[in-house]
């Protein structure tokens, strides 16, 4: 077996130095009732070659985003990743090593992490961030928990914008908490509709936070900063989830509208779609709730020669210390997918990463104006980035069903993500992206135009 | 803000580098180079990307919220940031360097056709809301994952969305709350061994659950006199690791089973050691409801610096019905994805995360899986039990060990060979850098006093285990020769001495900042 490297002989001598005579000795303290005595019905080993064709065999199975015009986002975007990042990820040193428990000889992990808290604090507009996060959604639910602990409030109003997967998932992982989760109800993009307002009406002096999105589900840009007022009017906190980091080239941070935890999903910089896992939670607040923020976090100091260096700190608020007092139970981060993350804002920068977003928006412009001319299909959004929702002649399901049998990806038929309601059945969510070319948007329109007549 | 103790301590450490490292202009020496943050290089609309010029600069559909500032990014191009990350890279310990015998980690070669295989466009380039037509494949890869980790398991079911071992704890106790609930018998209270990992009492806690300790016997196993003791009406569950963090399998697990059954409370285990048993014993078999299994430990996914894992949770009949979305369902031919508690998924305690769960690991997985087949991953525990025993003879007379006789895949040192020095177990563990190893796991678990825990896996050959067996027999001859000097001091040859981590709690300082900037990245 090629990852092994003992002989029958290493292991006769071994078992000889130990004083046992044969392996099973080694595992006398399992009761005999439970010892496996046959082998499970599984396959022997296998060569290279073999599980290569195997894996291979399922990848052919599906149908590659990138080999057919695609416009699904939702929370997930489809962007070119430089070649360099995942070179970089893939040195042995970034990919075998693990949580830097022994700083001297894990200085090049922890160096990489402060810059990418760097970096999401720069993006998002705050004064700090975390190490990372599983990824968006559970992000979003630990900044629930954080606002909870911070005010000491038990109840949150998320916002009707908010992906409705992120919405399960504060559900769930803040039910047995004690706060009580308000949700507000979803509706569909209107020119010049503003539903903060409503978030607003809902904000009193007992509310934890409210969550709202940027741009939201639907694709829609709205402002913050009257909604931010209410909230710190009243002690609650804001908190602004990203779903697609690119945006914040080509927007105002939310730090700027007075956001007081910004969560959001990093897997559009670095990491790929990945059919959904793993990818990168990325978590900024204020200095000043530090203390109760989750994640791990590196921080600088200087070593015994006076030389400046990095280690992970405030662990008093983690599992390891606090136990059942934790800020959160999470060890194990998205430690690669930050990396990649950070590697491929290092090689935009500035001007890069407001050019991606430039050029996101651009082609989002072309794909709804050319939509927009479509008999049979409306764009229902005044603002975006690079993604809205369209209302269909009929039932997108099964458009979407019947493009992709033409290998198109043609979006998100909303009634995947909200089964219950019936007003959405004929909608849409469409996504271009700097991977999407004119031919892509011409197939699509071509297709949608026989499909939705 | 240094205290005056520690800055005599900087003072002296100085002098030592003094005498270490003879100066360069630099401060790199040879290829050990200096780096500074990304933030202290590049020039101001330098980029390492091309992309082209958007047909259309048009802003007004931005809602009037286009980006009105910097955001104060720095500017490199593709070299430097080869360059840069290439030397960050370098000052990391990795197994692919040498050995890292860190206790309860499992840090086994990382198979690289695993990492091509997660690359396949087919793989990696598919979008979790993409038609289940389109996808196929992908979703067969999970069942065919789900298939294994059942098999060697011994349960039923499996919920593959957890996305690291804490959320795959969380995942039990929140199948364990709602089974309760849904039988109309609330209970309030989780059952930890004092030797748990944190995780354990922080999850049980983010499920509303108070947490009581079991204590340890004089064995290092759970004291079921005292744990039987405790059971009764209010206990929900017990959360035991096994084999346990003393790297000790529970030799009365079955018996410890049956007295959590008799008081109607449930047995969630902590998989972390899985690697100890698997193709040996099912976990089924020992008694257990509902379990995790960390696929970056006993599969061998890469750690990458602290993730991404994965965390499925392996269940019984009984618990099923409550596992979390989605749900991955075959009618015949096809692979359905339940998304919404519809249909039989009715009673499933919700989402504990968007999407589907950690394709990229799993594809790793399965590849891993594969390759050693039900024969070698048997192998695989046996080995990695043999050499966990191995070191523990090979360290026997020179350490002690708080628990004697057998170990499974790790064992467990304490600093009672060392309590009349002035040595302590970080010394050791620093020495050890300077040795050229990745210390082991330390002051971890808290029941054995200045724990030293040494898990070798089973990818380390015979002369590895030898030579580490010579130096740290060697370092403890030099601790009890009263030769403690380079103990104090070590590290000395690692990129960096010891790092003052009270100073980076009490001024926390996690971000670079433009207008404050910190002290000199070279001396």
């Amino acid at each position: 077996m090629r990852y092994l490297p003992h002989t029958a002989e290493d292991r006769r001598a071994m078992m000889t130095d130990i004083g046992i005579g044969s392996i099973e000795e080694l595992f006398k303290d399992v009761p005999n009732e439970a010892r496996l005595d046959r082998p499970l019905e599984l396959p022997n080993h296998a060569d290279e070659l073999s599980v290569e064709r195997h894996i291979t065999g399922l990848a052919a199975q599906n149908v590659t985003a990138g080999a057919v015009p695609c416009f699904i986002g939702g929370g997930a975007y489809r962007h070119h990743v430089p070649a360099a990042v995942d070179a970089l990820i893939q040195r042995g040193e970034f990919l075998t090593s693990y949580t830097p428990y022994q700083p001297e000889i894990s200085q090049g992990t922890l160096q990489a992490l402060f810059e990418f808290q760097t970096q999401v604090s720069l993006i998002t507009g705050m004064e700090v961030a975390n190490g990372s996060m599983y990824d968006g959604s559970t992000a979003c639910a630990e900044a629930v928990l954080m606002a909870g602990r911070v005010t000491k409030r038990q109840r949150a109003v998320l916002s009707g914008g908010l992906n409705p997967l992120y919405c399960d998932v504060v559900e769930t992982l803040a039910q047995f908490t004690g706060l009580e989760i308000e949700k507000s109800r979803p509706n569909a993009p209107t020119r010049g509709h503003h539903d903060t307002l409503a978030l607003e009406a809902r904000v009193n002096n007992d509310t934890a936070c409210v969550v709202v999105q940027f741009p939201d589900f639907f694709g829609v840009i709205r402002d913050f900063t009257a909604l931010s007022a209410r909230c710190h009017e009243q002690g609650t906190l804001l908190i602004v989830v990203v779903t697609e980091p690119v945006a914040l080239g080509a927007l105002k941070a939310p730090g700027d509208m007075g956001a007081d935890i910004v969560v959001g999903e990093g897997q559009s910089l670095g990491v790929g779609l990945n059919f959904g896992g793993p990818y990168v939670g990325l978590f900024a607040t204020k200095e000043k709730y530090l203390r109760q923020m989750p994640g791990r976090v590196a921080g600088e100091t200087l070593d015994s020669d006076g030389k400046r260096g990095w280690v992970l700190t405030l662990n008093a608020r983690e599992q390891h210390i606090r136990r059942e007092k934790a800020t959160s139970n999470i060890c194990t981060n998205s430690g690669l997918c930050a990396l990649a993350f950070s590697i491929h804002l290092s090689l935009l920068g500035e001007t890069g990463f407001a050019r991606l977003a430039a050029l996101n928006h651009s082609t989002a412009r072309s794909l709804a104006e050319k939509l927009a001319g479509l008999q049979g299909i409306e764009v229902l959004n005044g603002a975006y980035f690079n993604e809205f929702t369209v209302r269909l002649s009929r039932e997108s399901a099964p458009v979407i069903e019947e493009l992709a049998q033409k290998k198109i990806l043609a979006g998100v038929p909303l009634s995947r993500l909200y089964p219950d309601r019936k007003d959405f059945k004929d909608l849409a969510l469409m996504t271009a992206t700097e991977t999407t070319t004119d031919s892509d948007i011409q197939a699509l329109l071509q297709a949608l135009s026989e499909s939705v007549l | 803000m240094t205290n005056d103790r520690s800055q005599g301590r900087h003072r002296r450490a100085k002098k030592d580098s003094v005498a270490n490292n003879s100066s360069t202009i630099t401060g790199n020496r040879a290829l050990q180079i200096e780096e500074p943050l990304i933030f202290e290089q590049g020039a101001k609309g330098r980029t390492g990307v091309d992309l082209p010029a958007p047909t259309d600069e048009s802003t007004a559909a931005l809602g009037g919220l286009e980006r009105d500032k910097p955001i104060g990014l720095p500017g490199l191009s593709e070299p430097e940031v080869v360059r840069h990350y290439t030397r960050l890279s370098r000052n990391n310990y990795a197994i692919d360097i040498g050995f890292y015998p860190l206790g309860s980690c499992t840090m086994k070669h990382n198979p690289r056709l695993n990492e091509r295989l997660s690359r396949l466009p087919g793989l990696a380039d598919i979008h979790p809301l993409q038609p289940e037509s389109t996808v196929q494949g992908g979703l067969a890869l999970i069942e065919q994952v789900s298939n294994w980790l059942k098999i060697l398991t011994g349960f039923p079911a499996v919920a593959m969305s957890p996305a690291a071992g804490a959320q795959g704890e969380l995942c039990g106790l929140m199948t364990i709350r709602t089974h309760l609930m849904a039988r109309g018998d609330p209970r309030t209270v989780v059952l930890v061994p004092d030797s748990a990992h944190g995780t354990n009492p922080a999850t049980a806690a983010m499920c509303g659950y108070q947490i009581e300790s079991v204590p340890s016997n004089q064995r290092g196993r759970v004291d079921l006199n005292a744990l039987q003791a405790r059971l009764g009406p209010d206990i929900a569950a017990l959360m035991l690791t096994n084999p346990n963090t003393c790297g000790l399998f529970e030799e009365e697990i079955i018996e410890i089973a049956a007295a959590v059954h008799d008081s109607g409370a449930l047995f969630y285990c902590d998989g972390a050691n899985f690697n100890a048993l698997v193709g040996k014993v099912r976990p089924a078999d020992l008694g257990i409801d509902i379990m995790h299994l960390n696929l970056h430990k006993t599969f061998s996914t890469p750690h990458g610096g602290g993730g991404p894992g994965a965390g499925p949770v392996v269940m019984t009949n009984e618990l099923a019905p409550y596992a979390p979305l989605p749900w991955l369902l075959r009618e015949g031919e096809t692979l359905l994805l339940i998304e919404h508690p519809e249909r039989q998924a009715k009673t499933s305690f919700g989402r504990m995360r968007a999407w589907h769960g950690q394709m990229g690991m799993f594809v790793r997985a399965l590849a891993y899986m594969l390759s050693h087949g039900g024969d070698g991953l048997r192998q695989v525990a046996e080995d990695a039990v043999l050499n966990a025993n191995y070191l523990r003879v090979g360290l026997e007379g020179k350490y002690t060990m708080p628990y004697s006789g057998l170990c499974m895949h790790e064992v467990l040192c304490d600093d009672e060979f060392i309590k009349d020095t002035d040595i302590t177990t970080l010394d050791i563990a620093k020495t050890l850098i300077d040795e050229g190893y990745h210390p082991m796991t330390i002051y971890f678990p808290l029941i054995a006093h200045g724990a030293m825990l040494i898990e070798p896996t089973e990818t380390e050959s015979r002369q590895t285990l030898d030579q580490f067996i010579k130096v740290l027999r060697a370092i403890a001859d030099q601790i009890s020769s009263g030769d403690s000097k380079r103990f104090h001091r070590a590290p000395l040859h690692a990129p960096r001495r010891r790092l003052d981590e009270t100073r980076a709690a009490r001024q926390p300082n996690l971000r670079w900042k433009e207008s404050t900037p910190t002290s000199s990245p070279r001396k």
